[in-house]
């Protein structure tokens, strides 16, 4: 018992360690915790109503009134912006959380058992990496359809190689472990000893996957639906709000884009940083 | 020795035909993916019955799986991508009319890119933690967090709008100047050809812009590679071996440190690459940019499917190229991968 709490002590201490050397990090923990309140509490937090038009009200430039000024249908930029966060969120989380399971599933049995089993799911992920991501991703949007649920398909298809690369790599240096030779010793089955013993074990490297995935993942479907697909006006999402305010731009309402893609920068950003973060926790000998 | 480097070209050719091969089934799986019957699609909404049988007979959607595909490949290697139904226009005409547009972009943009990223690389690497070194980072992950599409936005607001310095971003050409004739296709080479200094002025004038938000882009991962190699190839033995044989510090970095770091740094190009072909979409959309991206969204928009799959076949087969490519050159000047064979 006291071991186990010594170990934690231990853990917690290089985690304040890791904080007061990288203050960044901290700085990133708490754009995140904001990202995430914003997501959960946007909608009942907005100053006014997201879709609410208001013909008398259209463009007006940031006020006391309206923070980031209002657009083209006279509505309020700064709750719309605040009201996208959930959206946009949800899409990337939806689309890692799928790329996530179906990779380290693929990558892990590729990894465990070799042979055939890996020949496919590798020459399944180099094919997808063969196309450029994005356009790939543009066509299986075409292909199955402009919806929602469909980005979030293709955004975790997209991503599912980086995933299944980790998982391999990690599993197949654990597969010959001490732990995998007495668990089969103790009667378990493979499935069992990846789901209880690899797994558990490869979970920090793809923590670190998650984190560093989740910018690119968000920055992927807010590229999607700037250029039409996904997301339909008039709901908010901070790709399309740029898209919407782009029009704008050369006549100098910039308002209407630079917000939302501040936005997006920033979560993008926020998401990068605590990658690094958490890459220096888990692994440091990575430390750039 | 060149008998055996000419073995291994080939061997890396040959390995480009799986990818190849998968790049093919998943666009034919992609064209046979669309909900409900893919002939009335290709046919487009004005077909009655008899064309869309005919699409199907052209499809040859009536018979097996495996016969489908070998009808699809056998119609790629003849050139028939499929009609587009916007332009009406065969798909590999239209592809091929807009390309240069979007080379030209691409390949200016991933120049800036690297004649900024590897310089920067190579000083943060021999200067750990100074300004240069901080800078680095800084963009580095800035970098990476940029938007390309609100960049693209950010760079015409303040430098068309508000400074006034870059013409309007619409487009390869301002309305005034005739496009110079054709030979390339790229019209900053075309008018160089034809003599005309002032349309080269005005088209290299449209491509600063779209080539900085690109080069932006594409300048982080660049930086970040040359910055790891550097420092991994400055702190190995050969270098230490040359400081103490007394090799001054400009041998040292740009003949042993440097030719060892380039390698990776261009292999990082390939990824470069590839994502470079996705933000050109973004970025030929904010500039109203005339090449393929475009192209492709417009046809998205009309659900033009012939035209959005052939445009993705083509953007993967172009990356497949460029892979292929960086790997032969790798191959011929590294004296190292024939160790790793």
């Amino acid at each position: 018992m006291t071991r186990i709490s010594d170990a934690m002590q231990k853990k917690i201490k290089h985690f304040r360690y890791i904080m007061v050397q990288n203050p960044v990090t901290i700085f990133a923990f708490s754009l995140f915790g904001l990202i995430v309140f914003l997501a959960v509490f946007g909608p009942w937090i907005t100053p006014y109503d997201p879709l609410a038009t208001n013909a008398t009200n259209t463009l007006k430039p940031p006020n006391w009134d309206n923070l980031f000024g209002t657009d083209h249908l006279g509505r309020d930029v700064f709750s719309r912006v605040i009201a996208a966060t959930r959206l946009d969120l949800g899409i990337a989380v939806s689309a890692v959380a799928l790329s996530f399971f179906i990779g380290s599933a693929l990558g892990c049995s590729a990894g465990f058992w070799g042979g055939w089993t890996d020949r496919i799911v590798g020459r399944f992920s180099d094919t997808i990496m063969a196309f450029p991501l994005f356009v790939l991703a543009m066509g299986i949007v075409a292909a199955m359809g402009n919806t929602v649920a469909n980005i979030i398909y293709a955004t975790a298809i997209i991503n599912l190689p980086f995933y299944a690369r980790v998982a391999r790599a990690e599993t197949s240096i654990r597969r010959n472990a001490g732990y995998v030779f007495s668990a089969r010793l103790c009667g378990s089955s493979d499935i069992r000893i990846l789901a209880t013993q690899v797994f558990p074990n490869i979970l920090p490297p793809m923590m670190v996957q998650i984190s560093l995935n989740m910018g690119w993942a968000i920055l992927n479907a807010a590229g999607l639906s700037f250029i039409g697909l996904g997301v339909r006006p008039p709901d908010a999402e901070w790709g399309i709000m740029v898209a919407e305010g782009a029009n704008y731009i050369i006549s100098g309402e910039w308002w209407l884009a630079i917000f939302p893609g501040a936005a997006l920068m920033l979560a993008v950003f926020c998401f990068n940083l605590l990658g690094d973060g958490l890459r220096d926790l888990v692994d440091p000998l990575r430390r750039t | 020795m060149h008998s055996s480097k000419l073995i291994q070209v080939g061997r890396r050719l040959a390995q480009a035909l799986p990818s190849v091969f998968g790049v093919i089934v998943i666009s034919f799986i992609l064209t046979r993916a669309l909900p409900g019957d893919p002939a009335v699609y290709f046919a487009g909404d004005m077909a009655d019955k008899e064309s869309i049988e005919q699409v199907r007979q052209a499809l040859g959607l009536d018979r097996s799986w495996i016969e489908q595909f070998l009808i699809y490949v056998s119609n790629l290697a003849n050139g028939d991508w499929g009609v587009s139904l916007s332009t009406g226009r065969p798909v590999t005409e239209e592809l091929l009319a807009r390309l240069p547009a979007s080379l030209e972009l691409t390949l200016i943009g991933l120049t800036l890119a690297v004649a900024i990223a590897v310089p920067l690389g190579v000083l943060a690497a021999t200067r750990p933690d100074s300004w240069v070194d901080h800078i680095c980072r800084l963009l580095v992950t800035a970098g990476v967090s940029l938007p390309t599409f609100f960049t693209g936005l950010f760079l015409v607001y303040i430098f068309y709008y508000l400074l006034g310095w870059a013409p309007s971003p619409l487009g390869r050409l301002d309305i005034l100047y005739l496009s110079p004739p054709q030979v390339t296709g790229l019209y900053t080479v075309d008018s160089l050809i034809a003599g005309d200094r002032e349309t080269f002025v005005a088209s290299l004038a449209q491509l600063i812009l779209p080539a900085t938000t690109l080069a932006l882009f594409a300048l982080a991962p660049i930086a970040r590679m040359t910055r790891a190699s550097m420092l991994g190839a400055l702190s190995s033995d050969f270098i230490r071996t040359a400081r103490a044989n007394g090799l001054s510090g400009r041998v040292i970095l740009s003949t042993y440190a440097f030719r060892n770091a380039a390698l990776p740094v261009l292999t990082t190009l390939g990824m470069v690459f590839s994502f470079l072909l996705g933000a050109n979409v973004l970025v030929e959309k904010v500039f109203s940019w005339p090449g393929i991206g475009s192209f492709a969204i417009e046809a998205l928009v009309a659900s033009d499917y012939a035209a959005v799959q052939g445009f993705v076949l083509a953007m993967a087969l172009l990356f497949v190229c460029v892979n292929l490519t960086i790997d032969v050159i790798l191959t011929i000047t590294d004296p190292r991968v024939a160790l790793d064979d």
